[in-house]
């Protein structure tokens, strides 16, 4: 077993009568790539606050890097490099002022700073808007400054929650590339999202939460294997007539879901099933064969779909 | 083991007073000020030390040809001596509440920057003592700037009115660490403005442009609970060279404002990004 | 359900004659609705700001000022009385700045609301002018407030005292109608509200002879009160509330310039709030 950098069992947060986070257990180990998945509401950006020493627990023992977060929030925070969900950039700020003193706010040495800043620019790849104020940037630039600004304490541990919320496909994508080049080099990284690709892409293992409590664990694959079958047919007859058809449907499959919109029908083969559909007499208007996800295996622990 | 430098740093601090709250970086914060006031404040802190002599030169000029002398502390002195040392302090005040109250709230609410702050290796009361101690540079600035102005028209008789500077610091110091406070818990921006909107009438009453001894005695003693009032005898007291107890009585005033605006913004920073 | 439940035929009510014809009236129609939200506030405001100004300076340093120069009085009267209509200008300038200012440039960028009317059968020309409105109705009642107090204080000395009303909101929404336009160009309003608040409200208040004659200023700094709006209404003011000399063809002059700039910011804004909204 490698060496456990977080540690959390029977961690809570209550915000009044609301239980955020309800006692839950999990270890992040070093160099591993660990995800928190769940709809807005579940509980992933108060466990990240809680870790990142900004929120303090009201039960439960947390750990990171041996420390106790309650009493050495400065000291465990120079461990973190922080990407919040909503972008707070300094505005006054030009990019490479931002990245400046960022790292000074840790008390680094000057000259250490401006050396970072310049490999940190490379790696965001805002070498041309290096001297722009940030409100001109991009929303996938200012993301890509916001993860690089928290590399500049050289962190071991990254905190990203939603990395790519707001994003488009194409920034989402140099993104991920810059993540997996972190993990390569062997940064720890901790990631809230509720996009299942993104949780497929980059984590090695991670928790799926809801209602500030833990359904399950593992790794994206395993999890698809335990929780859900090799593909899903998406049929839709229109909104008018997917009642009538929902009982022949259901006969047809062993598990189906019922959406407002669609049926997912869980199976180990959606052609044939598709045509044991049409062979019954059935038309659906449209129809999709594709390969079983996490947003999957979300549905069948939660019986919600992670965006509503 | 490779210990980063950011958590060696962190951990030399460890069992110090208030590590939780303080971890010594006001001059990186006040680095920040610097770098923001050479790119894009400085237009609006210029324009800080312009009010006072505009005021001074219109009502020092233009109500002087009106009322030639006025009697302050027994004496009679030229109308422009008379209001050269309030329109000191409220310059002072002035630049505090602005750089405390707008700009803090923008920070606090809009840009989130204190969050981003906030994750690094520094604590709330690294962050409030920033944004004062960079009100209070500007505080001093101010405050030696006008003293430029008006020691050679010859609108400051005592010696001891260089203790003026100083007292605007100790001035700018109170209303920032105040202004601080009170915005931390507003919500909206127009809380702010009513907030902002109670400097006209202080500003009106508080005896910048005549003693207050015209006014009913109800009137004074409402004016005398006004911090901008405690300002402007201190400044005022100085500059004429009238040094007495009740200068101290001013002083004392603003050492307790300091002291609770300090208590309830450290207060409130620590609920908001830690609780 | 089906789908045809959801259209109503809204498309037959919109008649887009009408919308040309009283488009600014809706426009002046939403931002009245939203000062509404502030109404108290706004109030209170238009009472506070007369009353504590009339005190402090118009009796506390008047009385001071009226021991000074004696019988003589200051332009021949007392000085609350010479105060009064600069005040009232003041305010009325006060007033007409904010409701032109704030919203226009809360409607280009703040939540950009201008581009979304825009959207509608709207034009620039209206919604210009639509914020205008709502700026005149702010501005006059202001003055109306501001003239209940001064008229309390006593310091009206003319029967024809009431014709400073529409001279000061004739001052009040020509400033606005200029800042209006300016504010349609802005980009950039952080240093924007302070210049225009320390380098072109402040010397306006303070040389404009609101508070002394403006001939007693130095002669170098006259100019500001020739090109402020401020000066031109309070001469009026003046003239109107205690009848301070003044030529008749000095009267025409404030006049027209006065006129003059509301017909030029009243322009101004319609064209730029246009071009910026198709840019």
């Amino acid at each position: 077993m490698s060496e456990s950098l977080i540690s959390a069992r029977g961690l809570t947060k209550k915000f009044g009568d609301l239980v955020a986070v309800d006692g839950i257990d999990f270890d992040v180990s070093k160099g591993e790539s660990f995800g928190l998945l769940g709809p807005n509401g579940a509980g992933k950006s108060t466990v990240m606050r809680m870790i990142g020493a900004t929120s303090q627990r009201d039960a439960g023992v947390l750990t990171i890097l041996g420390k106790d977060p309650d009493k050495h929030g400065p000291q465990i925070r120079a461990h973190l490099g922080v990407v919040p969900q909503q972008d707070n950039l300094d505005t006054e700020l030009s990019v490479v002022e931002n990245l400046y003193i960022y790292g000074r706010y840790f008390g680094l040495p000057r000259a250490f700073v401006k050396s970072k800043v310049e490999e940190l620019v490379a790696f965001a790849q805002l070498e041309e808007k290096r001297n722009a104020k940030v409100q001109s940037l991009s929303g996938g630039m200012k993301r890509r400054l916001t993860i690089a600004r928290a590399l500049v304490s050289e962190p071991e541990i990254l905190m990203l929650d939603e990395p790519t919320t707001g994003l488009d496909p194409q920034a989402r994508h140099i993104l991920w590339d810059r993540l997996f080049r972190l993990k390569e080099q062997g940064v720890t990284l901790v990631i809230t999202t509720h996009f299942m690709d993104e949780a497929e892409q980059l984590c090695d293992r991670l928790i799926v939460m809801d209602k500030g409590k833990i359904m399950a664990e593992g790794s994206p694959s395993s999890l698809i294997k335990d929780y859900s079958t090799k593909e899903v047919l998406e049929v839709r007859f229109g909104s008018d007539r997917n009642q009538e058809v929902a009982d022949s449907l259901r006969a047809m499959c062993q598990r189906i879901e019922e959406l407002p919109d669609r049926f997912l029908m869980y199976t180990e083969d959606g052609e044939s099933l598709l045509e044991k559909i049409y062979a019954s007499g059935l038309h659906p208007k449209t129809s999709l064969v594709r390969r079983s996800s996490l947003e999957d295996v979300f549905l069948r622990l939660t019986g919600r779909t992670l965006i509503e | 083991m490779f210990i980063p430098m950011a958590v060696a740093i962190a951990e030399a601090r460890m069992g110090k007073r208030g590590e939780r709250f303080y971890s010594g970086r006001v001059p990186q914060l006040l680095e920040r000020g610097f770098i923001v006031f050479r790119s894009s404040t400085w237009m609006i802190v210029l324009s800080g030390f312009v009010e006072p002599v505009l005021y001074l030169l219109s009502f020092g000029y233009g109500i002087g040809m009106l009322l030639p002398t006025i009697e302050s502390g027994g004496e009679s002195i030229k109308y422009a001596v008379f209001i050269a040392p309030a329109l000191l302090a409220t310059s002072a005040m002035n630049g505090a509440i602005y750089d405390s109250t707008m700009n803090v709230f923008f920070k606090l609410t809009h840009d989130r920057i204190y969050h981003g702050m906030l994750a690094t290796s520094m604590g709330p009361l690294d962050v409030a003592l920033g944004e004062i101690g960079w009100a209070l540079l500007r505080g001093f600035s101010y405050a030696s700037a006008f003293m430029v102005v008006v020691i050679p028209l010859g609108l400051i008789p005592s010696i001891w009115g260089i203790l003026a500077i100083p007292a605007a610091v100790l001035i700018a110091f109170g209303f920032a660490s105040c202004g601080m406070a009170i915005t931390s818990y507003m919500k909206s921006f127009q809380q702010l403005e009513i907030v902002n909107m109670l400097l006209l009438p202080m500003f009106l009453f508080s005896g910048s442009f005549f003693p207050l001894s015209v006014f009913p005695q109800w009137l004074q003693f409402i004016a005398n609970l006004l911090p901008l009032t405690h300002a402007i005898n201190l400044v005022r007291g100085l500059c004429l060279g009238n040094i007495n107890m009740a200068l101290a009585g001013h002083a004392m005033y603003f050492v307790i404002m300091i002291i609770c605006g300090l208590f309830f913004t450290t207060k409130r920073l620590n609920a908001l990004f830690m609780k | 359900m089906s789908m045809t439940t959801i259209r109503q035929g809204s498309a037959q009510l919109v008649n887009s004659e009408k919308v040309r014809l009283r488009g600014a009236l809706y426009v002046a129609e939403a931002r009245i609705r939203s000062m509404m939200k502030w109404i108290w506030l706004i109030i209170g405001i238009a009472i506070a700001n007369p009353v504590l100004y009339l005190i402090s300076v118009g009796i506390g340093l008047g009385g001071l000022i009226d021991e000074s120069v004696g019988v003589a009085g200051v332009d021949g009267v007392k000085y609350l009385t010479f105060l009064a209509p600069a005040l009232l200008a003041q305010a009325a300038i006060q007033g007409a700045l904010e409701e032109t200012v704030y919203p226009t440039i809360e409607g280009f960028k703040w939540n950009r609301t201008f581009f979304s009317m825009n959207s509608t059968p709207l034009s620039g020309v209206q919604i210009s002018i639509g914020v205008f409105l709502a700026a005149f109705f702010r501005t006059v009642y202001t003055v109306l407030f501001y003239f209940g107090v001064m008229w309390a204080f006593g310091a009206l000395d003319s029967p024809a005292a009431w014709l400073a009303i529409p001279t000061a909101i004739l001052a009040g929404t020509a400033f606005g109608a200029l800042m209006q336009a300016l504010a349609a160009r802005l980009e950039n309003e952080n240093i924007f509200f302070v210049v225009l608040g320390r380098f072109i409200m402040m010397p306006l208040f303070l040389f404009s002879g609101t508070f002394f004659p403006l001939t007693s200023m130095p002669f170098f700094l006259q100019w500001i009160g020739w090109i402020s709006p401020l000066w031109h209404a309070t001469e009026l003011g003046r003239y109107l509330t205690y009848g301070h000399a003044i030529s008749p063809l000095m009267l025409w002059v404030h006049f027209l310039l006065l006129v003059s700039m509301l017909v030029v910011g009243l322009y101004l804004s319609a064209r730029l709030f246009t071009k910026r909204l198709a840019k």
